[in-house]
């Protein structure tokens, strides 16, 4: 009889197999990677890393339903891990969405070895450099998105702030290393990685400053706790507020909400793409996942204090991300500012606490979707080894390459929302949960937003139709097994969504509501 | 009123969508196919309408033996909004019934000609591809068991028209012919659509069995609008006063298309809708009267123009637009004389049909001529074509015991049964209506077979080939005899649609009105001949005004002209400038003005971590001033 045992702690193993499964798989990763040989480590590392996440993938399927803390003792809940319907919704879509964005790192065909660096330490265009370019990329990236991938599932059930926090690192150190392991182009790499290593540090200060104000409010960092404390704390409320100012800045950091966005553009930009697109799908599902919890689980009852200032970002980073992306000529940094802007559309289910859960939910996978392909498909227009992410570039695109210029127009149809698209299907069901928990005001905003957005989307389908393409257009390589699923997936699931979303919604529906609210 | 219901479709009447089915897949596969079909496309096009006739043949003679006389067959669900539901329904009943027979015979006639008539023609394949397109949107349109069906049926009709009117699209008349056809009627749809939104509004249905049941149930007011609405649709598709214009001008059409479809089968769908919306028309006096107004109108107008024309299709389209009128009139005047309008529907159609091909056959010979004044001597060269010319002539003027004996004089005799002044005035109208039909139908066909030749000099005229002479044949046989069989048969048949024809008495007995018809169709008829057995000029004279006011359609080009054309181009041009001015330059200055924004604030994505982290701090340190002036508040 251990302690444990005696304290009446009991802990539900299957509640949390996901996570452990997927933190198991990253560590037999760096095992592989010190006892396999090299040439078998890529199709010994995206198996395991694949069959890893869909048995989280089951795993999650299993827990459906589950409502309940996943340690209790004397059957009270612990609030660390919780297995609620949002969570379980949530972990279940990081697991799909990044089963697709381990197949697009794996991609080696579009270029010669794939598009990670075989060596991160050998100096920048130093000979060595040069001469390592024609080497297979590192296989490393594929534990490292595991540990990633099993932080950002952590994050989205994690039930206090502590294990939010580290959940939070969790996530972030792979993706600050991630960022940096581009093959080509490697100082604006590793530009994009440090850039984001400092300010996601800078975030975290805040994070845990706000923590400590919290915990001084409530005496807990338990959410339940803190919403609790927000009606009945003798505390002064000064500590509340610091605190909530503080962990929402961290949290929207993370989310690329103005003006804590910055980051963002310079970093999609910098980062090997396939790395982009799982910080665009996944990290945006788990920060939203994140606020979600913490705005409807901790802080519900002090939502009259936070509402007004919530309100001005989710109007500044709809607008915000909508005009920077007008003027964009680089498509990397287009999905980038398009990216924020889906931040500000995401914001307003996030304040409009518990009526938008599950839409904001749908709008999380629906846009993770179309976004991976979107990724995907940059991926594949090379002018020789190097993406053509230059717009001007593209120009009649759908002369040489029908094929791909549908698929682009389909996604970017999608992502300014037209109907038949997941775009609009998401699009419509957040905004009308909006209007039911009467922020009128933030759906118009919202739709004036969407207007601006179309306009450069709309742009790229112009580009790719109606103008004569260069003699030296760029080349697509198709088909690309891996990548060539990627897309296929992605657009699919853009459509099904677009047409057919009922089951999905259905889901969510059933998965909306947060366990101690 | 007995409640209007229809039976469930068994056996063989189950197969009802396979009537349809049949030409549609022609279509399909005919334009699907490509090149690779050009050389047996067109016989998959007769074969499809050869066996749909056999169905509706089939599905005719069940339908007699059984006792209800109806059969409906529900496919599947439209839409269903609310408590709104739209099923795709056919509804196989006597009516319908005879249409189907109608379509599918005599377009099946059409066909076989146009095998021979396309014969040269490069684009032979997809012109039987939309031929068959036709067929199958017309059998919807007459077998759908709702409003929103026909009205799938309609439209469906009115693209495979302007298809074909404008086959010879490298012509610009044709192609401005396809172009007013269409968009005359989609100003006449207009009124279908409406007529279904105030069905929708008032009786929550579009099905035919509701509408009906529910039909007392309307104020006066709604079932006028609905009434007038659908004749406003009726009159568009049918040619008739005001819509008139179209129909002469559709002849730019390859032959065979106006045989079938201006002149059998689709102009006549607007008698088609009136009477199957009998209950509706029936019901309100004022609609009935505004039907007999538009067809006295339009068969007088049709008649009088019809004089004035050289153009041998010309004025067969305007003795179309002449005789549909009748069959206006005679749906318009209700009861027993609903019946009488279909049977000159059915009558007309065969011998339409005739002549249209026989003008073809005509065209044929002489380098597709068609001005009548440049024939003239033909029966000797074409005897088989001049043989069934002139028996759709004879059928058309209404010599007994000829078809039009049959089917006109009835309607001429319940026009006078109207009561009051409006008996003589319709009846009045009709009998004149006769006359005339009997001068310039004589008229053509003497310029055209007797008289002197006129013919240019490079012109060899010769008997068309079998597969075109067959048909003619055909179609001349049941000219002369369809409507003597047909009179006293087809109106038992349809009495389960209409209910029993009571005998009405008027103004003129029917033995009175026969003889006055006979007298004005033989005087008309004698002085056509008279007038036109020397031939005639070459070009054409300087006419007294009726004359000139007939040549230029009695003033409805002049009247759309100035009533429709000048200001929707001044409307045009008036919201182009609006357009480029107003709207293009709000919109531009909108997207300058957001690009400008973009550009100004893009500054600040300078590149630095230390601005960026700048960037979030201010941040937080607006959120956190922000939530401490809730708290000072």
């Amino acid at each position: 009889m251990n302690e444990a045992q005696q304290a009446g702690l009991q802990i539900d193993w299957a509640g949390l197999a996901p996570m452990i499964i997927v933190f198991v798989a990253a560590f037999a990763g760096l095992l592989v990677e010190a006892t396999v040989l090299k040439a078998r480590r890529l199709v010994v590392q995206v198996s395991l890393a694949v069959l890893a996440l869909a048995a989280a993938f089951a795993a999650v399927v299993m827990n459906a339903g589950k409502n309940s803390a996943a340690f209790e003792i004397e059957g009270v809940g612990i609030g660390s891990v919780v297995l609620d319907g949002p969570g379980l919704f949530l972990q279940g879509t990081l697991a799909v969405l990044a089963i697709i964005a381990v197949l697009l790192l794996a991609e080696r065909r579009t270029t010669r070895g794939g598009d990670f660096v075989a060596e991160a330490a050998v100096v920048a265009d130093s000979a060595a450099d040069r001469a390592q370019r024609r080497e297979p990329g590192a296989t490393e990236i594929f534990p490292l998105t595991l540990f990633a991938v099993g932080g950002m599932m952590m994050f989205v059930t994690a039930g206090d702030l502590l294990t939010m926090f580290v959940a939070l690192e969790m996530l972030s150190l792979p993706l600050y290393l991630l960022c940096g392991l581009a093959k080509r182009r490697r100082l604006i790499s590793q530009e994009a990685a440090l850039k984001y290593f400092l300010l996601g540090a800078f975030a975290s200060a805040f994070y845990v400053y706000g923590m400590a104000m919290l915990y001084g409010f409530a005496g807990t960092v338990d959410l339940a706790g803190i919403n609790q404390a927000g009606t009945d704390s003798g505390q002064p409320r000064m500590f509340l507020y610091i605190g909530v100012a503080m962990i929402a800045v961290a949290m929207l950091f993370k989310a690329a909400a103005v003006p804590f966005h910055m980051w963002t553009p310079d970093v999609y930009t910098g980062a090997p793409t396939p790395v982009t697109a799982l910080m665009a799908a996944c990290v945006k599902v788990a920060a939203f996942g994140g606020l979600l919890r913490v705005f409807n689980v901790g802080l519900a009852s002090s939502a009259w204090d936070w509402h007004l200032i919530l309100t001005v970002i989710a109007v500044a980073t709809m607008l915000g991300g909508a005009i920077f992306a007008v003027t964009q000529r680089n498509i990397k940094r287009l999905l980038a500012y398009s990216s924020i802007a889906n931040a500000g559309y995401l914001l307003i289910g996030v304040i409009a606490l518990g009526e938008a859960v599950g839409q904001t939910m749908f709008y999380l996978a629906a846009y993770g979707f179309t976004v991976i392909a979107a990724f995907a498909v940059v991926s594949l227009v090379r002018d020789g080894d190097e993406e053509a992410t230059h717009l001007a570039r593209w120009a009649g695109l759908g002369k040489k390459s029908p094929g791909t210029a549908v698929v682009v127009t389909i996604l970017m149809l999608a992502l300014a929302g037209l109907p038949f698209t997941s775009g609009f299907t998401a699009k419509f069901s957040l905004f009308s949960a909006a209007l039911q928990a009467d922020e009128l005001g933030l759906v118009i905003v919202g739709v004036i937003s969407s207007a601006i957005l179309a306009f450069p989307y709309l742009k790229v389908v112009v580009l790719l139709w109606l103008n004569e393409p260069a003699p030296d257009a760029p080349t697509v390589n198709l088909p690309s097994p891996m990548a060539g699923t990627v897309v296929a997936a992605g657009v699919a699931a853009t459509l099904v969504l677009g047409v057919a979303p009922g089951f999905l919604l259905d889901i969510v529906d059933q998965a909306s509501i947060f366990l101690n609210t | 009123m007995d409640e209007i219901s229809y039976a469930p479709a068994e056996g063989l009447l189950s197969l009802a969508w396979l009537l349809i089915a049949l030409p549609a897949f022609g279509a399909a596969v005919l334009l699907l196919a490509g090149r690779r079909a050009d050389k047996w496309g067109h016989w998959l096009g007769v074969a499809t309408i050869g066996g749909a006739f056999a169905l509706a043949l089939a599905m005719f003679a069940s339908l007699a033996g059984l006792d209800d006389k109806s059969a409906n067959l529900d496919l599947f669900t439209i839409l269903s909004v609310g408590d709104l539901d739209i099923e795709a329904n056919l509804l196989f009943d006597p009516l319908s019934a005879v249409f189907c027979l109608l379509i599918t015979g005599v377009g099946f006639l059409i066909h076989v000609y146009a095998v021979g008539y396309m014969s040269h023609d490069p684009g032979r394949r997809k012109f039987f591809a939309y031929f068959n397109l036709f067929a199958a949107a017309m059998l919807v349109l007459v077998l759908g068991g709702n409003y929103f069906m026909t009205f799938i049926g309609w439209e469906g009709v009115g693209l495979a028209s302007y298809l074909l009117i404008a086959f010879w699209q490298l012509k610009p008349a044709a192609a401005t012919a396809g172009k007013k056809a269409f968009l005359t009627n989609r100003v006449a749809d207009v009124g279908f659509l409406l007529a279904m939104f105030t069905m929708i509004g008032t009786l929550g249905t579009v099905d035919f069995a509701g509408v009906f049941n529910g039909a007392a149930s309307l104020s006066t007011g709604t079932s006028l609008a609905i009434g007038l609405l659908l004749l406003a649709a009726a009159c568009g598709k049918s040619g008739q006063f005001p819509f008139q214009t179209w129909l002469p001008d559709a002849m730019e059409g390859p032959t065979p298309v106006s045989a079938l479809i201006h002149a059998a089968t689709m102009v006549t769908a607007g008698v088609y809708l009136i009477a199957r919306s009998h209950v509706i028309f029936s019901l309100n006096a004022d609609v009935q009267t505004a039907v007999v107004i538009v067809g006295a109108l339009t068969l007088l107008f049709g008649a009088i123009v019809g004089c004035a024309k050289d153009d041998i299709k010309r004025v067969l389209a305007w003795s179309t637009v002449s005789q549909i009128g009748y069959m206006f009139l005679a749906v318009g005047l209700g009861g027993g004389a609903f019946a009488l309008g279909i049977i000159h529907l059915l009558a007309h159609g065969f011998f339409k049909a005739g002549l249209f091909l026989g003008s073809g056959s005509v065209m044929h010979a002489m380098n597709d001529q068609t001005d009548i004044r440049r024939f003239g001597g033909l029966w000797r060269k074409m005897p088989l074509t001049y043989a069934t010319f002139a028996a759709g002539w004879l059928a058309i003027i209404g010599l007994f015991p000829f078809s039009g004996f049959w089917t006109k004089d009835p309607i001429i005799a319940s026009a006078f049964a109207r009561e009051g002044w409006q008996g003589w005035a319709v009846g009045g109208a009709a009998l004149l209506g006769a006359a005339l039909t009997a001068f310039y139908m004589t008229r053509v066909f003497v310029l055209t077979f007797h008289g002197p030749k006129r013919w240019t000099d490079d012109v060899h005229p010769h008997e068309s080939p079998a597969i075109m002479t067959v048909p003619l044949v055909l179609l001349g046989l049941g000219s002369l005899g369809a409507g003597g069989l047909m009179a006293s048969s087809v109106t038992t048949w349809l009495t389960p649609v209409f209910g029993e024809a009571h005998e009405v008495h008027g103004h003129l007995s029917h033995t009175q009105v026969t003889v006055a018809t006979t007298i004005v169709v033989v005087l008309g008829a004698a002085l056509g001949w008279l007038l036109f057995r020397g031939g005639t000029d070459e070009v054409p004279r300087a006419a007294a005004w009726p004359v000139r006011a007939a040549r230029a359609d009695l003033g409805g080009e002049a009247v759309n002209r100035g009533l429709f054309e000048r200001p929707s181009r001044l409307a045009a041009s008036a919201s182009v400038a609006m357009d480029g001015r107003v709207v293009d330059g709000a919109v531009n200055g909108l997207a300058a003005g957001v690009g400008g924004t973009s550009r100004r604030l893009l500054v600040m994505q300078t590149g630095f971590v230390r601005s960026y982290a700048l960037s979030i701090l201010s941040g937080a340190v607006i959120v956190v001033a922000a939530l401490m002036v809730v708290v000072i508040q």
